[in-house]
């Protein structure tokens, strides 16, 4: 090994840059931003209902704009198609699933998560009395 | 011991992160309902109010934020150091805080609806 080995200089800011996979990895790690921002809004919405009516009734108006309406529009894409369906296909992966001897194949696993995930969303939508 | 500890991070990591991957779509597409003007009656004061004060309401929601915060908080730590942020004792103390605040206010106004 040389001495002073050279040591190509990458930047510490954006690397990611560089490459495609690095971009999206990315991509992925920033939707934490989101589960920060609407758990906190959600906190805040939860002030609200502990103070009174009127106090839920104001917090409801204040959520109702044309902007707050685009950004949870592409909240919602951005979340899905970087957090939530790339978390299922890692599942298999993070927690493979033995019957016996045989493992069981990565789709199925894959499924399950989809399926659990429109079963919990129809049951929050039927919490909310949306169907 | 160390590695006990790390063990129960990464559960917590893990379990904050497939909760808000299968909870968050629904909970941002009510956000997105409540934009648009058409309040369901489950969000209604009277029903979302009940269901906040039921204990497993407040089970619900809490272990949701809870575990969301945290994740969200772990995530964001390492996004620091991504974006070339090298103070990793300062980062890590801040996400945390933030986290800390996250779950004890959660707790608090769960605990004042009844």
């Amino acid at each position: 090994m040389s001495r002073n080995p050279y040591v190509r200089p990458v930047s510490t800011t954006t690397w990611y840059m560089r490459n495609g996979r690095y971009r999206v990895y990315v991509l992925h790690e920033l939707t934490s931003f989101l589960v920060m921002f609407y758990s906190f809004l959600t906190i805040f919405a939860l002030s609200a209902l502990a103070g009174s009516a009127e106090r839920w009734d104001a917090f409801l108006a204040s959520q109702q704009s044309t902007a707050m309406l685009v950004f949870h529009t592409l909240a919602l894409l951005y979340f899905m198609f970087f957090q939530t369906f790339p978390w299922f296909k890692l599942a298999p992966k993070a927690m493979p699933v033995r019957v016996g001897e045989r493992k069981l194949p990565e789709s199925y696993i894959i499924i399950g998560h989809y399926v659990a995930w429109a079963v919990i969303s129809i049951f929050i939508f039927w919490l909310a009395g949306v169907v | 011991m160390a590695i006990a500890k790390k063990a129960v991070v990464w559960g917590l990591f893990a379990a904050g992160g497939t909760l808000s991957s299968f909870v968050f779509p629904a909970l941002i597409a009510l956000f997105l309902l409540i934009a648009t003007g058409n309040i369901p009656d489950g969000l209604q004061f009277e029903q979302i109010h009940n269901f906040a004060a039921s204990w497993l309401g407040k089970a619900c929601l809490f272990i949701v934020l809870f575990l969301s915060v945290w994740h969200a908080a772990h995530r964001l730590r390492v996004v620091a150091h991504d974006f070339g942020i090298r103070k990793d004792t300062l980062v890590a103390n801040a996400v945390y805080s933030i986290a800390a605040i996250g779950t004890v206010l959660a707790a608090f106004y769960l605990l004042t609806i009844s």
